[in-house]
């Protein structure tokens, strides 16, 4: 019996010394001196505090902003105004406020917010995402005319418009559905803030970025010159809900003050943006039965492609997940583990001082993993949807009497407006 | 002809109508979804200087330069050492006020004698571009009363914190903004 004791006594130190470590380490190891001279410790000063106040101003100029943008843009038909609309979004959201937060990137903090209990978004940022939307589905994209401050930059800097081919332009305009759908899901899944991480004006605002991304900024605003509002159409993800809104503006920004009279001056290069629909009473009518038939087979291909995408999502989760932090971290100590590649970067070098064990790490990797396996096949048959519906967009073939905007794709710039000869007499009522 | 003009009108207006719901649907769901989720104080970033591992990421990670994280000072748990680990350089020769010897690169620790052999320390925030080589210093030799916090006024309260994506330890979190600063009030 005895002797069994003697054997646990080394087991029994060690965990004594353990403890007596533990309290060590979290001990103050220089006593808080007793000061002889009097000495008074020095008031811990309470540090500045950031306020509120000036978020909820922005949503204040934000409202205000939308409204003289859709006066400008609907009643006065004033491309000057909408100029200096731009020039005002520019120095107030984009270099007084330096661009935080913005509609753009407020999609992510509703989507983190939704499919997140513990976050709770903050009433600005909600503002900022719904008002454009409203106006949109009002006035039209009035917000990218004249507020957005990415938008009003580059509508600026847009002096030589060029056209691409039809081809290029509908490849390029799939980017910003598949943006959108990245950047929902990976805030969604609390891994990253793409949309804001990339923006690429922001650095140029604050003038204080990584050179990449200034780089990046300039080089859009440099294409912009001839291809104008590069980001907007080819990138920003917001612009995608813009657009599905705007598609049911009540009241449209409208090219002609009064009727239109097919002079056809608007046809070839008033809209860089191509989204002057033209007028066509005169097209050759297809046979109606084999238009129908066409409409019903790529109708049925929209469940193809949204099972499509899902699937492709699904294949795509392990690999997506790696934008979250802990995957990566979790893949690193791995490779340390199977092939002796050491561990250096400073998450691995902090997970050590933590204490976790790899086991718990490994854990959360999976859940990690199951989260995104869950959620990733939504974005894809988003994505899958939208190809299919756009599709069948294409089968339907409307008649216009007239030359009118795409309500999706117009940025209610006003560019248009110079080209048409109809006037108005003010005069007469 | 007339009449089925018409009719086809009406069935592009309802058909337009119908859009327009189901457009504004998610426009009316949505905030009565989230109203349970929002809140009208907002968030700030903030470090837990408890999980803080002085790497030094606050300092470049920053969309500011200088950063907006900086040193803050607990006078509550400092010793008031005269060998200071947070502002003697690790191997320093003397104990003094040269600028070789002391751990800052900006020199914005200011050392000030109360009585033998007990020295106050003071951060002076605009020199502080938070490398946080004083706050390893202290934590590594001393009591840790140095300790990172984000200065709220100088933050533009980024939607996604460059540092926090950057932060080894996953120290820096967003926190509802009326608990803006967490001081270190224990070791």
């Amino acid at each position: 019996m005895k002797l069994m004791n003697k054997r646990y006594i080394p087991y029994i130190l060690l965990i004594i010394m353990l403890l007596w470590h533990a309290v060590m380490f979290a001990q103050e190891r220089f006593p808080r001196p007793e000061f002889e001279s009097g000495y008074v410790y020095p008031e811990a000063q309470l540090p500045l505090q950031r306020s509120i106040t000036w978020e909820y101003i922005d949503v204040a100029v934000l409202i205000a902003a939308l409204l003289v943008t859709a006066w400008l843009a609907i009643k006065k038909r004033s491309r000057q105004g909408l100029i200096w609309m731009a020039v005002f979004s520019m120095a107030y959201f984009g270099f007084f406020r330096e661009g935080c937060i913005c509609s753009v990137g407020s999609v992510q903090n509703v989507s983190l917010a939704l499919f997140n209990s513990t976050y709770t978004i903050p009433l600005t940022a909600l503002l900022f995402f719904l008002i454009p939307l409203v106006f949109a589905l009002f006035f039209g994209r009035v917000f990218c005319a004249g507020v957005c401050p990415l938008g009003a930059i580059q509508e600026l800097t847009g002096i030589r418009p060029v056209k691409l081919p039809k081809s290029v332009e509908s490849v390029m305009t799939a980017i910003p559905f598949v943006y959108l759908a990245l950047a929902v899901l990976f805030s969604a899944m609390q891994s990253e803030f793409i949309i804001c991480r990339y923006d690429p004006f922001i650095g140029i605002y604050r003038l204080d970025a990584p050179y990449t991304m200034i780089i990046f900024g300039v080089l859009l605003l440099l294409a912009g010159i001839f291809l104008n509002r590069p980001y907007c159409r080819y990138l920003c993800p917001y612009g995608v809900l813009l657009g599905i809104f705007s598609r049911f503006a009540g009241r449209h920004l409208t090219i002609t003050p009064a009727e239109c009279t097919n002079c056809r001056l608007c046809e070839e290069d008033a809209c860089p943006y191509d989204a002057i629909l033209p007028s066509n009473p005169e097209q050759v009518k297809e046979d109606p039965s084999r238009s129908r038939k066409r409409f019903i087979a790529y109708f049925l291909l929209i469940p193809v492609f949204a099972v499509a995408g899902g699937f492709l999502f699904y294949t795509m989760a392990p690999g997506l997940s790696m934008v979250h932090r802990d995957v990566r971290l979790a893949r690193e100590i791995r490779a340390e583990k199977e092939t002796g590649d050491e561990a250096v970067s400073k998450a691995a070098v902090a997970f050590r001082e933590t204490g976790e064990t790899e086991e718990q790490l490994f854990d959360k990797e999976m859940k990690i993993i199951m989260r995104f396996r869950k959620s990733a096949p939504w974005a894809g048959i988003f994505l899958g949807l939208s190809l299919g519906i756009s599709l069948v967009s294409l089968t339907v073939i409307r008649t216009r009497t007239e030359y009118k905007p795409h309500q999706g794709k117009c940025y209610s710039c006003g560019r248009c407006w110079k080209y048409c000869p109809v006037e108005v007499n003010k005069t007469v009522k | 002809m007339k009449e089925e003009k018409n009719k086809y009108q009406s069935r592009r207006d309802f058909v337009r109508k119908a859009g327009k719901v189901l457009a504004a649907a998610p426009l009316v769901g949505l905030p009565i979804l989230l109203t349970k989720k929002a809140n009208g104080s907002g968030y700030v970033w903030q470090i837990d200087p408890y999980k803080c591992t002085t790497c030094g990421n606050c300092k470049t990670s920053c969309v500011l330069t200088p950063s907006a994280s900086k040193c803050f000072h607990a006078h509550l748990l400092c010793g008031y050492c005269d060998l200071c680990g947070g502002y003697l350089k690790e191997g320093a020769k003397t104990i003094s006020t040269g600028a070789e010897v002391q751990m800052c690169p900006t020199g914005a620790i200011e050392r000030k004698f109360i009585e033998e052999p007990f020295f106050e320390y003071n951060i002076n925030e605009d020199l502080c571009d938070g490398c946080a080589k004083c706050v390893k210093g202290c934590k590594d030799f001393g009591n840790g009363s140095l300790f990172m916090q984000i200065k709220q006024d100088l933050c533009v309260n980024c939607n996604d914190c460059a540092i926090a994506r950057n932060c080894p330890s996953d120290a820096i979190s967003r926190v509802p903004a009326d608990f803006q600063y967490k001081i270190k009030d224990r070791v």
